[in-house]
């Protein structure tokens, strides 16, 4: 029962080395996080401080840490953490930006002029200096370090999305859809966002890898999750006082974020390649 | 020429005045009494009242905007609420440590792009190309605080090169300092070059494809040749417009990366005004910050006419 479109589209994505690449490292990512909402090899929580300091081991894969935790299990439970903040915070930026960016491509005149000055504002902030800042406001913690980095993702997307729904509305079927007696929010719907779809797609994958970053990053000032609950970006905090008794704990938090933002960049590569072949930076 | 300046000009005046506001108003939302926090929480509310006056926050909002920016428009940024000192003071060796850092970083950046992204054009799709991008790809993806760890545990735990952190201050000696500095400009360069490189990469690929490159070729200039006098100087305009925008990155990589070298930075400082509440400390950092990445923007929107004069010309 497949059609020839549907099989197209999936020898598309198996065909991009990006795709599957990508693809497989964030798959085996959202499965360590599942997986530790049920079961984990080792303590993550409670202190074991007869456990402290142990190299890895059949018990402790990748050793434990100064409490004791179990640093293989914290590094799981961490990615809960990371993968919640990166779609809480993308989400927040599609939903407000996309909707932003097609009114302000719908409405033309001062309205986009308005949207669009205070998204430039916005690009003078630094990412992680706008989430400082709002953290500051909210106070740390994690939800409001997603909020925070999902403020900063609104203009990023309402730019983009104005930006390629202005080049919709000049094509010819919208012009004929509007000598159709169609409205303008109509023809939003049916024809602006179906066909700016995939750009948006690609752009919050790479969205999604700088939430984690900045997660990581906000974490790591302590301004973000708070303990007990691990997050990649303390746990490298908390090692670095450590360094020169335990440098390895140190390395391990970095590599897993750099996995996951190596592995959504990917991602995000692979998705233009086979949703957008004319975007595509393939030579 | 000065017309297009001039209005450059205007834009980036117009942006820092709106950056103004934004700031101002996001730390007018921010909750917690600087004099209660001065004070300390067993502070009797008479003496919030009078430290309140004092600091001159019971004037309204609007005011205080406009003695705010009328004080930087006479170069005074008004007193630290925390410690009582002019902002200035605090701000003035914070700047001698982040400027530095970050003009280093961005020649380090700069070297390892076109190093990295012309070699790899020259190499096109050969193993050297695909292998550099793909290192490219992985330094894209690393966190700059977390590689600003590993370096440290390389060079200074491992090799003990370098110091591990710190500043000792530009009295100490040029080369004192620069050293200190080396590490963390690492750290900010690696990321910012991986990006820059690919940028770098595509973008010659793209101007060895026009005619004049081929038209260069077929009266017999070398290929070498050609790179230096007809592809580089047009391949550079879309680099030098991402290293634009991805100063206002490496300024927010400082910010941190500032704290895990534990340099005494604008980062450190603006972290450390906002526990204490020192709002005005806090306006005027992260004015300055901004600024710097309009006055970047600035004189990017500069570069381009120079490279490449028909952009001028367009715009006038």
């Amino acid at each position: 029962m497949s059609n020839p479109a549907s099989q197209s589209f999936a020898s598309r994505c198996l065909k991009s080395r990006s795709f599957v690449v990508g693809g497989t490292i964030t798959l085996i990512l959202l499965c360590c996080a599942i997986v530790s909402l049920f079961w984990t090899p080792g303590e993550v929580y409670n202190i074991v401080i007869t456990d402290r300091f142990k190299a890895p081991s059949a018990d402790h894969w990748l050793g434990t840490d100064q409490f004791g935790r179990d640093v293989f299990s914290m590094l799981m439970t961490g990615t809960q953490n990371s993968i919640t903040v990166g779609v809480v915070a993308v989400s927040i930026g599609l939903f407000a930006g996309v909707s932003l960016g097609l009114y302000a491509s719908a409405k033309r005149g001062w309205t986009e002029e308005l949207i669009m000055r205070f998204s430039d504002f916005s690009f003078a902030f630094p990412a992680i200096l706008s989430a400082i800042m709002i953290t500051a406001i909210l106070g740390p913690g994690g939800v409001n370090s997603i909020i925070a980095i999902g403020i900063y993702n609104v203009p990023v997307f309402a730019r983009l999305t104005r930006g390629s729904a202005n080049s919709i509305w000049a094509r010819e079927y919208v012009m004929a859809a509007r000598a159709a007696g169609k409205g303008k929010f109509r023809i939003t719907i049916e024809h602006i966002l179906p066909n700016i779809l995939s750009i948006i797609v690609v752009q919050a994958t790479i969205q999604f890898a700088i939430a984690i970053l900045a997660e990581a990053a906000l974490s790591y000032l302590g301004l973000g999750t708070q303990p007990p609950h691990p997050s990649w970006g303390r746990m490298l905090n908390e090692a670095q006082t450590l360094m020169f008794l335990q440098p390895m704990q140190a390395v391990y938090p970095g590599a897993a974020i750099a996995l996951a933002v190596f592995g959504l960049n990917l991602l995000g590569d692979g998705l233009r390649d086979v949703l957008d072949p004319r975007l595509s930076r393939k030579r | 020429m000065s017309v297009f300046f001039a209005k450059r000009f205007l834009t980036l005046l117009a942006t820092l005045f709106g950056a103004s506001i934004v700031i101002f108003l996001v730390m007018e939302i921010l909750p917690g009494d600087p004099a209660l926090v001065i004070l300390g929480v067993e502070a009797t509310p008479d003496a919030v009242k009078v430290l309140t006056k004092e600091l001159g926050l019971d004037r309204p909002a609007l005011e205080r905007y406009f003695s705010w920016i009328g004080g930087i428009l006479q170069g005074e940024l008004g007193n630290s609420y925390a410690y009582k000192v002019p902002v200035w003071e605090l701000v003035e060796g914070a700047l001698k440590i982040t400027i530095p850092l970050a003009i280093l970083s961005m020649i380090l950046s700069v070297i390892l792009a076109l190093v990295i992204g012309l070699y790899a054009a020259a190499n096109h799709n050969k193993a050297s190309d695909v292998s550099l991008m793909g290192f490219s790809q992985l330094g894209i993806s690393v966190p700059n605080f977390w590689l600003a760890v590993l370096l440290i545990l390389f060079f200074a735990v491992n090799l003990r090169w370098l110091p591990p952190g710190g500043f000792p201050g530009w009295e100490e000696g040029i080369w004192k300092g620069i050293r200190s500095l080396i590490l963390p400009a690492l750290a900010l360069a690696t990321v910012q070059g991986a990006i820059l490189a690919r940028i770098t990469r595509s973008s010659v690929l793209e101007v060895f494809r026009e005619d004049y490159v081929r038209t260069a070729r077929a009266k017999g200039l070398s290929q070498r040749a050609t790179l230096w006098t007809h592809v580089l100087r047009n391949a550079l305009i879309p680099v030098i417009t991402v290293m634009g925008l991805q100063f206002a990155n490496l300024l927010a990589g400082t910010v941190v990366v500032e704290n895990v070298f534990h340099l005494p930075g604008l980062g450190s400082t603006v972290l450390k005004a906002i526990n204490n509440r020192d709002t005005i400390v806090v306006e005027n950092v992260v004015l300055m910050l901004a600024g710097m990445v309009v006055l970047t923007n600035f004189i990017v929107d500069l570069l381009y006419a120079v490279i490449d004069p028909r952009l001028k010309a367009h715009d006038i």
